[in-house]
């Protein structure tokens, strides 16, 4: 015969629960300030867009053609040139030491070449160190020369191709990396800090000894969780407003959708993660150990295989398969969509009720992985 | 009527450790019921066992009644418990803590007022409630504890070497609360190593590396030992303990306090032939005289007649 659960008890542990962070005002800070903080640092650090690129221009023409084609690199805002070569070989030295991304060269005889109908060939070495910020400076530059061969061309003609491509990108239309990061981050980040939150505060028990006064009570698994949970829950709410607000206004991303399935999805997911934080301090019975081990296991899979940072349609079958089990994955496609398409539940419900199981598992697994069994 | 705790060969393994083997025993109402043993021999794992903290791995028990594999939970409503270390929270005040354990035990509204300032009492604490449980001194954090154990005034109490670590005289009043809850019929299971605190108890069984050695009351247990034994008080204890263990009519020597207690065949024969061994020996003996055996005298006998030797 087990006793049934009591709301009483439930509350009881939750007002002990908050009057240990009430003693603690530094940690109760933290757990405040850092969700900003790291919404902040990663949201400025984090970022896709490249401007300014340095680059070196080797010249060996020297014609007004020439010329012309090294101010249209000026004259865009993605390339800085900050280097004219005189010698081919100089061109190594600038890219082994980094100083410049990209060196144009431009071969002589390029407008002699040109106004004889060409073909003009230059060349362009890139710094492929950096595989992202290349791959961006290669697509400006060829962007940049196929502009000035067409206006080299057709000089002062206008025509009008007879196919023309006329493109829209929705819901990011500025194609600003800041949009696609920050409701990701805010996810990311909350699996984080909702984890680590409640990792300590099983472990604590053990630790100081408290846990076998405690399991001498008639007090049930679900009443101990449950109760631990609720003021985390209070808390991490408070860290998601805050959060989303300093993505709207900080970083400017847009809030189109319905700000009650934003709460409704963000606390549900909640207490999914702060329900794994609760079963990692119940296992690990130490508070460092709880510590790590909540950091690992909620941090990579929530960078790397939830869609934040790489698509998840690009990774090898079997991270994909791993991937699907990561809530982070389906609570960040659900921030986003509300941030940024607009769209409800209409839409998302997959992603509500994938929120919900989320939160129903967290639960479950820490309630099985409190034992009142002291060894 | 049926005991208050029961134990039927009860039996607990760590591995190839047994920590508890075999241990039987009943313990009736409004006693106090204590376990006396060094450290490791058990005592912690029994009560563990019998509130419900630890599955034993083979026999059985019950507590009020009620079996303690299938019962446990039920058993924790009718228990109170204080583990041997200190285990309240130390960044509560003393009032949250009473608050916490009364909201764990159902205990609220009107009751919750007359327990708490019952329980304050009890820990003589009144003029300190609003302090901080780090704070107090470790005497004081003990009595708060039997008093959180007793808030929601449970049939039976479990207390694990409650006095461990304070000092002498916090330890008398301590048990002057033991004993003021058994007289209002509490029946009080009580852990120790303490040799002198087993006399408070009515009932005793002593342990020793997992095993109830003898059980019964503590003039009883004194009775146990037969023979004669002689104090020898002098400034070479160890030493004298020492040359005496084996020496002719001593069937056993053993320290007591800075005195050397010697069990042996004969009272006179020994009083008269000791001092002259030892004086040979160049110990000087400052008085030899027959004493009544102490339970620790009894413990080391019953151990030594065991053939074992005390853990811990």
């Amino acid at each position: 015969m087990r006793p049934t659960l009591s709301l009483g008890r439930l509350l009881a542990v939750s007002r002990k629960e908050v009057l240990h962070l009430r003693r603690d005002p530094r940690s109760l800070g933290l757990a405040f300030v850092l969700p900003a903080i790291m919404i902040l640092a990663f949201g400025w650090v984090i970022s896709f867009d490249i401007r300014h690129i340095t680059m070196a221009v080797y010249d060996e023409d020297q014609s007004q053609a020439s010329r012309a084609l090294v101010d249209a690199f000026t004259a865009s805002s993605y390339f800085v040139v900050t280097d004219h070569l005189d010698r081919y070989g100089d061109a190594a030295p600038l890219l082994d030491r980094g100083a410049v991304r990209l060196v144009l060269v431009i071969p002589p005889r390029f407008q002699a070449r040109l106004s004889g109908g060409g073909p003009a060939p230059v060349q362009a070495l890139v710094d492929g160190s950096d595989a992202n910020t290349a791959t961006i400076a290669l697509a400006y530059a060829r962007g940049i020369v196929t502009a000035y061969a067409t206006r080299a061309v057709l000089g002062a003609r206008r025509v009008t191709p007879p196919l023309r491509a006329e493109t829209r990108v929705w819901y990011n239309e500025e194609l600003k990396s800041s949009n696609m990061i920050v409701p990701g981050l805010i996810a990311v980040v909350m699996m984080i800090i909702a984890a680590m939150l409640t990792s300590l505060t099983i472990a604590k028990e053990w630790e100081r000894g408290t846990m076998e006064q405690l399991a001498s009570t008639p007090v049930h698994p679900v009443e101990v969780v449950l109760g631990k949970l609720l003021p985390y829950l209070g808390i991490g709410m408070i860290d998601v407003l805050v959060t989303g607000f300093i993505g709207d206004v900080v970083f400017a991303v847009p809030f189109r959708g319905s700000f009650l399935f934003f709460v409704g999805a963000s606390f549900f997911f909640l207490i999914g993660a702060l329900g794994i934080g609760l079963a990692i301090s119940a296992a690990t019975k130490s508070q460092m150990l709880a510590m790590q081990v909540a950091m690992v296991a909620t941090y990579l899979p929530s960078f790397l295989l939830s869609g934040f940072m790489f698509d998840v349609a690009a990774m090898p079958k079997a991270l994909q398969a791993i991937a699907l089990f990561v809530p982070a994955r389906y609570y960040i496609t659900a921030v986003r969509g509300i941030f940024l398409k607009g769209v409800g539940p209409h839409v998302l419900w997959p992603y509500g009720l994938g929120m919900i199981l989320f939160g129903v598992a967290g639960l479950a697994l820490a309630a099985r992985a409190f034992k009142k069994e002291i060894g | 009527m049926s005991p208050a705790v029961s134990a039927r060969d009860l039996t607990r393994r760590f591995g190839d450790f047994t920590a508890v083997d075999r241990v039987t025993f009943d313990v009736e109402a409004g006693r106090i019921f204590g376990f006396l043993g060094p450290n490791g021999a058990g005592k912690t794992t029994t009560i563990r066992m019998l509130i419900g903290l630890l599955v034993p791995t083979s026999g059985e028990g019950h507590v009020d009644g009620l079996d303690i594999r299938t019962e446990s939970e039920a058993i924790k409503l009718r228990i109170g418990y204080m583990s041997q270390l200190f285990s309240l929270y130390g960044d509560l005040t003393v009032d949250e803590n009473i608050r916490f354990f009364a909201g764990l035990y159902g205990v609220t509204g009107e009751r919750l007022a007359r327990r708490r300032v019952a329980v304050l009492a009890l820990a003589g604490l009144a003029a300190e409630h609003d302090r901080l449980t780090a704070d107090l001194p470790l005497g004081f954090k003990q009595r708060l504890a039997l008093g959180c154990a007793v808030i929601h005034e449970p049939p039976l109490l479990f207390l694990d070497e409650p006095t461990s670590g304070v000092d002498p005289v916090s330890r008398r009043a301590f048990w002057d609360l033991i004993y003021g809850l058994a007289d209002r019929g509490t029946p009080v299971f009580v852990s120790t190593h303490y040799m002198e605190e087993a006399e408070y108890c009515h009932r005793l069984a002593l342990m020793n590396r997992g095993r109830v050695i003898a059980l019964d009351t503590p003039a009883a247990l004194r009775a146990l030992m037969t023979e004669p034994l002689l104090e020898i008080t002098t400034d070479h204890g160890p030493a004298v303990a020492q040359l005496l263990q084996g020496a002719p009519g001593v069937i056993e020597a053993a320290m007591f306090g800075r005195d050397v207690h010697v069990m042996v065949h004969d009272a006179d024969a020994a009083a008269r032939d000791l001092p002259a061994l030892l004086a040979a020996t160049g110990h000087a003996v400052r008085g030899v005289q027959p004493v009544r055996p102490s339970l620790e005298d009894v413990f080391v006998a019953l151990v030594r007649r065991e053939g074992g030797a005390v853990a811990g």
